[in-house]
């Protein structure tokens, strides 16, 4: 049995559908900002996004390239750490899938690594399938730089912190290697439905 | 081996502080509690009666060595938790809580100087933390506060940290962004590129740097000072919403 907060009432929302929000999140209109430094700025013209490390060969793109490349337009739901969620976001941007037929590899996890010294760590099995992606473009207008732009790393079904802001590309490892938050106490997988917030969780 | 779980505990609340107008320190006793690093926060949860539970994080204002647990929290009139935290609770309730968290926000006095904390209204709270174990350790790292708030009555701590900038190793500036009371001496307006250049230490001199605050206090700062050429890695950020990748 909980403890109950003498006084306590709360806001719940009637008007969301709770089968979207996971158990400790609260919805937000507005778009919040959380992490650990200065924004990062990189112009497009010098920014590259590169798959290495466990690979037959590194593969490196440009802005113009990765923008030739299929991008897919898509609706989802997030969900932060610090417990908002919002709903129905649109995003644009090429999947993690698309990226990875270039490359040969025998790697179950990745680091996606970021402008700014920020890494995070996923399995592959996380990020394939159609469940992730490098998206340039949030609601139809360029990502902007406090958002993560020029492109983040999409992960709805995981905490967002896994959705590396500023990502230049992603190191594929044999091994499972905790990130930046994940070394500093938070849940290695990150599932908001299970509430894997921090180690233990 | 799995870490362990970072639990759920009731603490007691043994003294409640008026800050200002706005905020209020809980003084928590926590048992179990198992120290923390100047700079971590713990996440409250709520629970309503009918079973509704709301959680959000607050940093620690308390230093690592003082008996008690503190949490210093600003009302934001529309929230829904800070209202709770800020006006209902009352000495012997109880409040579940869970911590520490956080390992990248946080200074001891062993990581030493110098160091150049800025701080947005209740942004002050963690690195209080830090200045109140900066004087209990005896560190004698060089410490400049930048401080901006609303109006003086909103200045959180102000007695006790015009008692702690005796020491001549902290200087502290507040900046006062909406009214400034007759005979104010310190400075008006929001934190500028002026204001750094008055009162923080020389990007050379690689202070280990803090900015806590609102979202937009936080990005204007950081911007600053990343163009006033401090090295991007030894700023640390931490962001107060508004609610909150
Ligand atoms: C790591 C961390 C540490 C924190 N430490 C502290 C602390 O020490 N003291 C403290 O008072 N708060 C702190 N916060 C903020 C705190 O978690 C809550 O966001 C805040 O108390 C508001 O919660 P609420 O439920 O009252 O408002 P909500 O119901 O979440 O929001 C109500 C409205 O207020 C706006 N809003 C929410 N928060 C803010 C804000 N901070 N500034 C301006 N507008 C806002 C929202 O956009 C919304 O419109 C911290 C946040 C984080 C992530």
């Amino acid at each position: 049995m909980a403890f109950i907060s003498r006084g306590f009432h709360g806001r719940p929302r009637r008007d969301v559908d709770p089968s979207r929000v996971p158990p400790g999140q609260y919805v937000v209109e507005d778009f919040p900002v959380l992490s650990a430094g200065p924004t990062p700025r990189v112009p497009t013209e010098e920014w590259t996004f590169t798959i290495q490390g466990a690979v037959d060969e590194a593969v490196t793109w440009t802005w113009d390239e990765l923008a030739a490349l299929p991008a897919e337009t898509f609706t989802v739901d997030i969900h932060c750490v610090t417990k908002w969620s919002k709903l129905g976001t649109s995003w644009t941007g090429v999947s993690v899938d698309t990226l990875l037929e270039s490359v040969a590899t025998e790697a179950d996890f990745v680091t996606a690594y970021s402008d700014g010294d920020y890494t995070t760590n996923l399995a592959l099995e996380d990020i394939t399938d159609g469940r992730a992606w490098v998206v340039q473009a949030f609601e139809g207008e360029p990502l902007e730089a406090e958002h993560g732009g020029p492109a983040r790393l999409l992960v709805p079904h995981l905490y967002f912190w896994k959705s590396a802001k500023w990502v230049r590309g992603l190191t594929l490892t044999p091994e499972d290697e905790p990130g930046f938050w994940e070394a500093a106490g938070y849940h290695n997988h990150g599932d908001p439905w299970h509430e894997q917030r921090y180690w233990g969780d | 081996m799995a870490p362990a779980r970072i639990a759920w505990r009731v603490a007691t609340v043994v003294e409640v502080v008026e800050e200002t107008p706005h905020a209020r320190t809980l003084v928590l006793d926590v048992p179990g509690w198992p120290g923390h690093v100047a700079g971590q926060h713990v996440d409250v949860r709520l629970t309503a009666p009918d079973g509704y539970q709301a959680q959000r994080s607050y940093s620690i204002a308390s230093g690592p060595e003082a008996p008690h647990v503190a949490l210093t929290v600003a009302r934001i009139d529309d929230g829904e938790v800070s209202p709770y935290l800020a006006g209902e609770v009352a000495v012997g309730d109880g409040l579940e809580l869970r911590g520490p968290i956080g390992g990248h926000f946080t200074w001891t006095a062993a990581d030493g100087g110098p160091l150049l904390l800025v701080a947005g209204g209740s942004g002050l709270v963690p690195l209080m933390a830090m200045l109140r174990h900066r004087a209990a350790a005896g560190s004698g790292a060089e410490a400049r506060l930048l401080l901006s708030a609303r109006t003086a009555p909103d200045v959180l701590y102000a007695a006790e940290l015009a008692e702690l900038a005796a020491d001549p190793a902290l200087t502290v500036t507040t900046t006062l962004t909406r009214s400034a009371p007759d005979g104010w001496g310190g400075r008006r307006g929001r934190v500028d590129a002026a204001m750094l250049d008055a009162a923080a230490p020389a990007p050379a001199a690689m202070p280990r740097t803090y900015v806590c605050g609102p979202t937009a206090f936080v990005e204007r700062v950081a911007d600053l000072l990343v163009a006033r050429g401090h090295a991007a890695g030894t700023i640390h950020a931490e962001r107060f919403g508004p609610t909150g990748g």
